[in-house]
Parts: structure tokens; sequence; C-alpha cells
């Protein structure tokens, strides 16, 4: 089986973009992976792309063929929908091709474009990655129903909406100094616990923006970038892939996610390393919550410990385990069929080491992105590793 | 729009005689289903709901979706009814007076922006 590398990422700028529709973001981010990585057009065998929202947002069902246009591509072209994770599977399944030998070269990513709609279309828009009968007809927002996993992880395990407000404030340090991140701005512990109440106990600071962006990354074999001679350090080594019952109320724990659990157990396997080997990572952390969620479903840490992470410094960039030195989705931003193309550039950036936030990771060799939907009925975990 | 299967129970809620789905594994579930979603199981018993549930985790909405808007801010819970959960809107109760543990039994309201019904649990 063949090895997977990373030859060129391309993003847009994550924010507002009001001007601008899906197509043209994600013919910007699909234009510079193809010219970061060198591979001439004609090469590129497929479209993986990924979108969840985009009937609802742009009334434009169908977007794959206009993608592969909008990248000045003629191949075949798949739209992948798995919520917030849409991307996060594209990818997995261009890797999945790549390594049986079908395809030497992908183009994967994704793209959602979010701010044109009112805060309530938008709210509705979201909440479809709930479960509608029972879920969405009950007034359950997305915010909604991360509030209802943050209450049940306090009754269960502890902590505090303060010591949430510590990752907000991290993540939003982190995207400080990232051209592609929606927020540029510091934030403090305070200003996050006196921030207006979206859904109870999630605040308006603890929560991801409403962002328009696209991700691109061309995949390449081993064999083809060796041929080729291309500069691809970072190879993804390690995918993975869980699911879990839709509606909240029909899991085990409410503030547990073995979807995560799976999905690392999986790409872990796959890249035969453990969560002791990881250097630095990118979670979906939609709600502050979600990084908690997130960090423990990777095995960083106990149920019950990942909370405090953030407050005591484990997980800032010059912590242990560096967590979202792009900003997250919570600074960074979350046009959610992007997400996840957009976390395994960032990574593949930060391990390269021209990321502005390298030098943190100077001596990073693994590192691993994580990608949910919904409530983590899905969730999509990779390896990422760098030649040293 | 109807929904067949949720329709019936929505309405048997609505009419004191609330049920939910048992397997031969003893999952609990909610209609419309084939197959337990625990364990795969076709026999699905319909088994009394529960009179009283107990909430486990809520959150009070203030910025609900265009279905919610005369409603805001509201409290939705995921209540224990012992082999079942149920999510519904709180009502009975102000949405900041609304506690984990707090005793609820479901039933059907109105949604006050569509007038189609919804499942509520209404603080005993």
């Amino acid at each position: 089986m063949t090895g997977v590398r990373v030859a060129g990422v391309g993003l847009t700028h994550f924010g507002r973009h009001p001007e601008r529709t899906g197509r043209d973001l994600f013919g910007e981010a699909a234009l510079t992976a193809r010219e970061e990585s060198g591979v001439p057009p004609e090469d590129i065998e497929s479209i993986n792309y990924g979108n969840f929202m985009g009937a609802l947002a742009e009334r434009q069902g169908h977007q794959a063929p206009l993608m592969a246009e909008m990248a000045g591509l003629q191949c075949p072209a798949t739209r992948y929908e798995e919520a917030c994770a849409s991307a996060g599977v594209a990818v997995r399944e261009a890797v999945r091709t790549v390594r049986s030998g079908e395809a030497d070269v992908m183009l994967a990513g994704g793209c959602e474009r979010m701010t044109n709609l009112s805060t309530a279309d938008v709210t509705e828009g979201l909440a479809t990655a709930a479960d509608e009968l029972y879920e969405i007809r009950a007034g359950m927002t997305f915010p909604g129903a991360y509030a209802l996993m943050e209450r049940a992880y306090f009754e269960g395990f502890g902590g505090s909406r303060e010591d949430l407000a510590h990752i907000a404030v991290k993540n939003h340090d982190n995207a400080l100094p990232n051209e592609y991140a929606q927020f540029h701005r510091a934030i403090t512990v305070d200003e996050v616990l006196d921030a207006p109440m979206v859904s109870d106990p999630v605040g308006l600071l603890d929560a991801c923006p409403v962002t328009d962006g696209a991700s691109a990354l061309v995949l390449v074999s081993d064999e083809y970038a060796e041929a080729e001679g291309l500069d691809a350090p970072v190879s993804i080594t390690g995918s993975g892939q869980g699911g879990d019952n839709l509606a909240l109320h029909d899991r085990e724990h409410l503030a547990v996610t073995p979807a995560t659990e799976r999905a690392a157990a999986e790409a872990y396997d796959d890249a035969g390393c453990s969560a002791d080997d990881v250097d630095v990572v990118e979670v979906h952390d939609c709600f502050t919550i979600a990084e908690v969620l997130a960090v423990e479903g990777l095995g960083f840490y106990e149920n019950g410990d990942g909370v405090g992470a953030a407050r005591r410094g484990e997980t800032t960039a010059t912590g242990e385990l560096p967590v979202n030195l792009s900003g997250g989705l919570k600074a960074k931003g979350h046009p959610v069929g992007a997400t996840g193309g957009s976390q395994i550039a960032e990574m593949t950036r930060l391990l390269r080491g021209d990321h502005p936030n390298s030098d943190y990771v100077e001596d990073a060799t693994l590192g691993v992105t994580h990608n949910a939907g919904g409530t983590v009925a899905s969730a999509v975990v990779h390896v990422l590793e760098v030649d040293r | 729009m109807t929904d067949a299967g949720y329709d019936e129970w929505l309405d048997a809620v609505g009419d004191g005689e609330g049920y939910y789905l048992e397997c031969p594994n003893g999952h609990g579930s909610l209609p419309p289903r084939r197959v337990c979603p625990h364990c795969g199981s076709t026999e699905l018993d319909h088994t009394d709901l529960s009179a009283t549930g107990t909430i486990e985790t809520f959150t009070i909405c203030y910025v609900g979706g265009p279905d919610f808007t005369d409603e805001e801010p509201y409290a939705t819970a995921i209540a224990d009814f012992g082999n079942v959960r149920l999510t519904g809107v709180v009502r009975g109760s102000d949405p900041e007076n609304v506690t984990v543990g707090m005793p609820v039994e479901a039933g059907v309201g109105t949604n006050r922006t569509t007038d189609e019904d919804l499942l509520i649990l209404r603080v005993r």
C-alpha cells in the first residue's frame, strides 16, 4: 500500500465575504493548492469536495462539478456531506483512494458560505445536523446541543465555565498571527464569562463564529511524489472514522464522544502510533466544551481532566501539547464544509515549518487532526507525520 | 407534514398513553424504528412510558431558529425516563428556574411560532 503525501495546500481567508460566492472561494483555495503542489492539472484524477448546507445557503445543489470547473479541472468530482465533518470525510476518502492504487493524485477539500444568511436562518441550517424529529422539533439548535453536553459534563465530571473560558482565550491568542483567521483579537477570561448567553451555559464567546471560507489539498502517492521530484515532506499516515447515534438522548453518556474514540483508535492503529506520540493537535472546537470532549476522546486526558487543560497551560502554544495553534474553529472560523480540510492544511504548515506558529512546535514530527459532525455523531481523525 | 410512527407516538403521549420501544436486550428507543438503534434487534415491543422523568441536562435557548422565535427564551431539556430519554421543550416553569434533577412528565404542546404539536416536558 502506498503512502499519501500532502503536495500542496490552499486556504482562503476565513471570515465574512459578502461579495463572494462559494464557487469563487473554493476556486481560490483549489488554485492555491494546485500552484503550491506544482502538479499539472491533467494529473489530478478526481475531486472530493465537502459541503454541508450549500443547498440552503446558496440554493446550489450538485456543487462538486461546479467546483471542478472553478478549479480549472475536468475530472470526476463528488460532494461529501457529513455535517461539520464534510471535508474530513472528503479527505479521508481521497486518502483511501490513493492508498488503494486507484489514483495517484487527488484534490480534496471543501467550502461553506454562511454569513449571507440571517442569524435565525443559519441557526436553522446548522440545526439540521441534529435529529429532525426528536431534537430540532424540540427547539434544539447547534449551540443548544453543545450547551446540553456542557451541562451534562459539569454534572458528571465537574469543571466550570471559567475553565472553558481559558480555551477561548488560548485559541484567540493562537489566531493572532494566522493570516487566514477570522479573528485577530485577543480576549480575556472575564470577557468570555460576561458575553451574552446564546444558549445557557454556552455564551457568545464560547462559540465559533459564522464563517465563509474554503480549503483544498493536493494529495499524491509516494511514488508520484518521488517520480515528479515533489517537495512534499508531510504524509497522512493514519485515518479513522467513527459514528454514533444521531440524537444526543440515545447516547449512553451525554458528555462522552465514542465516535471520536473510535476514529482515533482506528487512525492511531493505522499510523502505528498512540496518543502519547502526538506532538501537536488541531481539534474540532466549535464550542469551548467541544475542545474538552475532543482532547478526552482522542486519549490525551481522562474524562473530567480535559476541562482544565488550557487553564493549567498544558494545551497553550507553549504547553506540552499545543491544541489548535491555528486558532481553532473558535477563532480561525468554521465554514462548516471546509473545516476538516483546513485543519489538515494548517497541520501541514505547522509540521513543514511555514506556519506563523511553527516555532512553538519546531521539533514536532507527528500531528493529529480531529473533525466532528453535529454533536459528534460522526468524527474523522487523521495522523500527519513530517520527514525530519 | 405527517410522519408515520412519530405522529402516532406523539398523539399517544398527548393522550397520556405514552410508550417507547423496547428490544429483548432491554434497550429503549422512540418510534419510528424498524431496529433497535443500540443492538440492531428487530424485535421491538411497545412498553409503557414512565409517568415521570427527571431532567438530566438542559439549556436556556436565547437564539432559536425561525420556528422558535416566539418561544425565546425557552428551555430545552433531555429527561431520563428510565429505559429511554426524551428531548423536549420545558413548560410549567420559567426557563431560569429549571434545574437538573427536576421531575417532569411528557406531554404535547403547541409551538407558539408554527402552531405545530411538539413534545413538552411539563414540570411536576
